[in-house]
């Protein structure tokens, strides 16, 4: 298959492997901050190719993963409201709430519907003038133009029926809170390929600048991330910290500016709080006053709500890479796909979750 | 996974020490999820802590596709089966085809000649008597080229809005005419034989019920497997264990061999076929293959020495043209804990799991 078998060749993943290797003096820290990555990454086993000097640390890059508690269990109680009709992407359906998820909600009677894009919850909306449909709009700047877009649509029809439950968060403003962390191991990043294909390159520079870090965007498939590993550690290691892009096929310096129009059309920048990290400044996006009817937070009047976290769960260090999920004392035992605590246990790209999935807990207990 | 998880059944303590004694609930949800026809590891839990301690017996605690049973002289195989797939016409197949299909192979499973078929309909208020038609004409033609009779059956009729239109139960008794395909003959160095492309029939209807649109139409793989299975029986290969592939996809039916048997499996990645079409719908959706359902694919564990053969022999149907090798059993484990590993297209092995539940697509 085109874009991807040329993508996952194992003699094009040698190269790279043995490129850095060859380049490497001492040991680096490089964080990879999109989960689409970290997924990559454990599903295709890349750390194995790479020398011990290089360690990689999975980044708050999951959507799923970042999502604050108190949204979940917004969304678990529109679901269960009578006359409510929730659309979701479907792996926010497993992400616990702080008293339980939304597939637990549609087993109970609750509407719960999977949608692949917002604009299948505009059709659902259509399709049901007597309901009110919600969407619960997740993500990073990859998936908020689209969102952008459903809510733009839904103005100009008029839809009265259609509202969103935001959540979206951005990336450098998390990038900046790790590095401006006193606990901060991070000395690279593998910048996300996808949010620099919408948003361009250019708000990077300051960041690579201000904290002496190397930023490489970095594309999906094996070759691109052991790519954007070897470019980062070349830099590293030649006392660089510039924003170079490995992912030219999707990624052009200025972005997209089409979605970009549309997503500031829509949003205006925002705090907004972490599933497990806290509120970071500036690092969300909400809906503009201008758009504020298609609010769900203020139709359902749920702004306000808020809870505590499990205090076992360590998924706030594992988001910023200070620990790996199986140096948490519930991982695989109290703490599973079946029975998340935490989210990053929930999602496919969740770092736990893909440490359970793909290396299996009794691996991941003997590397500890 | 947890240790319980690769515990055998009906091993552990036998069903006296399972009644329901104590208060704490013996599921991990207090209701039924749509997880627990899934396939995965909360449908095990499902039949290991609820059905098998109900109704423990010899025949029921193999936990295979179907219970081997001694009559007189003669061994029988006899399995169930429940339908409910919406839509129910789908490129490649219908709910009647799936019905017969179905039970068929879960009969070849067991290295059973199909004989006889049961058929259960439950019917909606208001089911179009042509839609009916059409599956039970499909049910005919799929029942004749599997060479069963169906022998008895059993109408119900429910409220408008109580069914998804038709749902259908078949039960089906086969001959054994050859040893039982356990995972315990499980042999180090046996050949994993793939009878064709995997995930097929998982997209089909994922795409048609979300109407998704993808280049050139992706068929189930919704077929009768009996005649290349018994054609390898008949020819004398020794298959030392064979299963359908069916809600998991490979994965969940290699994990769940390799845990019978206590074997270390390794497969490839790079040999394993995903029809164009299907990989591009996994990739964009963000499923893994390995775990789409399948409805018309096994795999078959034999000898390193017969597999020119049975791949000759397979070559011949058109359901198992596609028949490859895709690993081999690497070890028997002293533990008894086999595992399942996957060498990656970049050559690095992982060891792949049981899924939760169901796979749900990725945001991004």
């Amino acid at each position: 298959m085109k874009y991807i078998d040329e993508y996952r060749d194992a003699e094009g993943a040698a190269r790279f492997a043995r490129e850095i290797a060859k380049t490497v003096t001492r040991p680096w820290k490089i964080m990879e901050v999109c989960g689409g990555q970290t997924h990559a990454i454990i599903r295709f086993g890349i750390e194995e190719l790479l020398p011990k000097e290089v360690a990689l640390i999975h980044g708050p890059g999951c959507p799923v993963c970042v999502t604050p508690l108190e949204l979940i269990d917004k969304a678990v109680e529109l679901a269960g409201r009578p006359g409510v009709i929730l659309c979701s992407f479907g792996d926010m359906l497993r992400v616990p709430g702080s008293r339980t998820d939304l597939l637990t909600v549609k087993a109970n009677g609750g509407q719960v519907k999977v949608v692949y894009s917002p604009m299948n919850a505009l059709d659902v909306a259509r399709a049901h003038p007597d309901k009110e449909v919600v969407f619960f709009a997740v993500g990073f700047e990859t998936t908020a133009p689209a969102n952008a877009m459903a809510v733009f649509q839904a103005e100009r029809e008029k839809l009265p029926n259609f509202s969103m439950l935001v959540s979206h968060v951005l990336v450098p403003p998390a990038m900046e809170a790790i590095l401006s962390s006193p606990d901060n191991r991070v000395q690279g990043f593998l910048g996300a390929g996808h949010v620099c294909a919408v948003m361009g390159i250019e708000e990077y520079r300051p960041l690579a600048a201000r904290y002496g870090v190397p930023i490489v965007v970095t594309g999906f498939e094996p070759i691109d991330i052991l790519q954007g590993i070897s470019m980062c550690v070349n830099q590293l290691e030649e006392g660089r910290a510039e924003v170079e892009n490995q992912y030219s096929r999707s990624v052009r310096p200025e972005g997209n500016r089409n979605a970009v129009g549309l997503l500031r059309e829509v949003f205006e920048v925002g705090s907004r709080k972490w599933r497990g990290i806290g509120e970071i400044p500036h690092s969300g996006l909400r809906l503009r006053d201008k758009y504020h009817d298609f609010d769900a937070e203020r139709r359902f009047g749920l702004a306000g709500k808020s809870c505590a976290e499990p205090e076992e769960c360590i998924s706030g260090l594992v988001l910023q890479g200070i620990r790996k999920p199986f140096e948490c004392t519930a991982f695989g035992t109290r703490c599973t796909p079946e029975h998340p605590l935490g989210a990053p246990m929930v999602s496919s790209e969740g770092a736990c979750a893909a440490y359970y999935r793909y290396r299996g807990v009794l691996n991941s207990k003997q590397a500890k | 996974m947890t240790e319980s998880n690769v515990r055998k059944p009906g091993k552990n303590g036998g069903p006296a020490m399972s009644a329901p004694a104590c208060p704490a609930p013996i599921l991990s949800h207090t209701a039924i999820q749509m997880a627990h026809g899934g396939g995965g590891r909360i449908s095990r839990e499902l039949v290991e802590k609820l059905f098998v301690p109900a109704f423990a017996n010899p025949m029921l605690d193999e936990l295979h596709d179907g219970a081997f049973l001694p009559m007189g002289g003669e061994r029988l195989a006899f399995t169930t089966d429940s339908h409910v797939v919406t839509p129910l016409f789908f490129p490649g197949g219908d709910i009647g085809k799936l019905a017969v299909c179905g039970t068929v192979n879960d009969l070849a499973m067991c290295g059973a000649r199909p004989l006889w078929l049961s058929a259960g309909f439950i019917l909606e208020e208001g089911l179009p008597v042509e839609t009916l038609e059409r599956v039970v004409e499909s049910m005919r033609i799929a029942a004749a080229n599997a060479g069963v009779k169906l022998v008895t059956g059993d109408t119900k009729v429910v409220d408008r809005g109580k069914g998804d239109g038709l749902y259908i139960n078949t039960s089906g008794i086969g001959r054994i005419e050859h040893d039982a395909l356990v995972p315990s003959r499980v042999r180090e160095g046996d050949a994993v034989l793939l009878s064709g492309d995997i995930a097929r029939h998982g997209i089909a209807i994922m795409v048609l019920r979300e109407g998704l649109e993808f280049e050139g139409e992706i068929e189930s793989d919704c077929a009768s497997l009996a005649a290349p299975v018994m054609a390898l029986l008949e020819a004398g290969i020794d298959i030392h264990c064979l299963r359908d592939l069916t809600r998991g996809g490979l994965a969940t039916a290699l994990v769940e061999i390799a845990a019978s048997a206590g074997v270390d499996i390794c497969i490839e990645e790079r040999i394993t076929p995903v029809n164009e079409t299907v990989r591009g719908a996994c990739e964009i959706l963000g499923l893994d293959p390995l775990y789409v359902a399948n409805e018309g694919r096994f795999v078959a564990f034999l000898p390193g020495a017969q597999v020119e053969r049975a791949m000759e022999i397979l070559g011949r149907f058109e359901e198992t043209a596609g028949a490859c090798i895709i690993g081999r059993v690497e070890r028997k484990e002293e533990s008894g804990r086999g595992t399942v590993s996957l060498k990656s297209a970049i050559g690095v092995k992982r060891i792949i799991e049981l899924l939760s539940g169901e796979q749900l697509p990725r945001i991004c």
